[in-house]
């Protein structure tokens, strides 16, 4: 139980751990977001510019669609993986 | 996997429907209530999920061939890509919404700032193509892992 | 500190993540701790964007003008959620062909020569 690869994974989670409660109760409150300017800019204009009613939709597919765009190649890319991984040789 | 007792079964057929109807709902509003491509997908996915363990792996694997759910992957990917190189053609950047307040097929404009479901320009479009392909790769992984683990039991 | 909670809990995630995936010896319990961290993660995000007193960023027909939670981060949250499942899909396959290969799903078991 205690042998080296187990105080080595201790103390590496300690110090992890440490690290993530100090920097949540030191971090801005909860509620007041520091930059404002690109996602004012988004509220106001949305429903001139693209029709839709829905924020999120015109982020994901108008103003930021080429995210979209990876996002479709990594599930095209999964999908393609686990068919081949289970293919059977036909003989 | 084998299917499972008849009331299962009846219930799972009567399910099926009302689940498909609401997660092509949530897809093709997608420009006007919260919701859009990727969850509506997850949803009708989730329906054909379970018709698979309701009834079985062998009753599925004889109505449905995994090689047509690749072609339905692949067209709804090919027409989100040929909607953005469209946006490049005729408007000018890469998948600018070439068709929001102009007179084509979903370019109304919006009243009062309440838009209706005509009025999204190619947000609609592309809500189809990408909740296509979501339905269409979820339900691949789900029937290709049931049929490999099935096999073992013979 | 009372305010802060939301980051406290996403500490919490990720350290119950971290934990699972370093002293853990069974293969399934390994990508469930992988799966509990990406999750941690996606709360990040998501409560980055939250502005006091706010609404959905939803549009209505009506005049008044509510104060709306910022649309972007949770674009980006979205993103990753789909990225999580794929990345699921796929350890799930490989721990499968593990499994038929070796016969065990402990870790200790698995590969050629230990020192």
């Amino acid at each position: 139980m205690m042998n080296q690869r187990n105080i080595l994974a201790a103390a590496f989670l300690t110090i992890v751990a440490v690290f993530l409660v100090f920097s949540a109760l030191f971090m801005h409150p909860f509620g007041e977001p520091t930059s404002q300017a690109m996602d004012q800019y988004i509220i106001d204009n949305t429903v001139e510019e693209t029709g839709a009613n829905n924020g999120v939709t015109s982020v994901v597919f108008d103003y930021r669609g080429f995210d979209t765009l990876g996002e479709a190649t990594v599930l095209f890319t999964a999908v393609a993986s686990v068919v081949m991984l289970f293919r059977r040789l036909k003989k | 996997m084998k299917g499972m007792s008849s009331i299962v079964k009846t219930i799972a057929n009567i399910s099926f429907p009302i689940i498909t109807i609401y997660g092509l709902y949530i897809i093709a509003h997608g420009h006007l209530t919260p919701g859009g491509g990727f969850q509506g997908g997850a949803i009708v996915a989730s329906g054909l999920a379970l018709l698979a363990v309701a009834h079985g792996t062998s009753w599925v694997e004889s109505k449905v061939k995994e090689h047509d759910l690749s072609m339905l992957e692949s067209l709804g990917a090919l027409g989100f890509i040929g909607l953005a190189f469209l946006g490049l053609i005729m408007g000018g950047a890469f998948f600018s919404n070439f068709l929001a307040d102009t007179s084509m097929l979903f370019g109304a404009i919006p009243v009062d700032g309440a838009a209706n479901i005509n009025t999204g320009g190619t947000l609609p479009l592309m809500n189809f193509a990408v909740g296509l392909k979501v339905i269409a790769g979820l339900f691949a992984i789900v029937l290709v892992m049931a049929i490999a683990t099935n096999k073992e039991e013979d | 500190m009372i305010a802060n909670i939301p980051y406290l809990a996403v500490a919490g995630l990720i350290i119950i993540g971290l934990y699972t995936l370093l002293f853990k010896k069974n293969l399934i319990k390994m990508v469930i701790g992988i799966t509990i961290l990406e999750s941690g993660v996606n709360l990040f995000l998501i409560t980055l964007g939250y502005r006091m007193g706010s609404v959905a960023p939803i549009f209505t027909g009506n005049a008044d003008n509510p104060v709306m939670s910022y649309p972007v981060p949770q674009a980006l949250t979205l993103t990753s959620i789909v990225i999580g499942v794929a990345v699921l899909a796929l350890m799930l396959t490989l721990v499968i062909h593990i499994y038929r290969h070796h016969g065990s799903l402990h870790v200790s078991k698995l590969g050629g020569d230990d020192q």
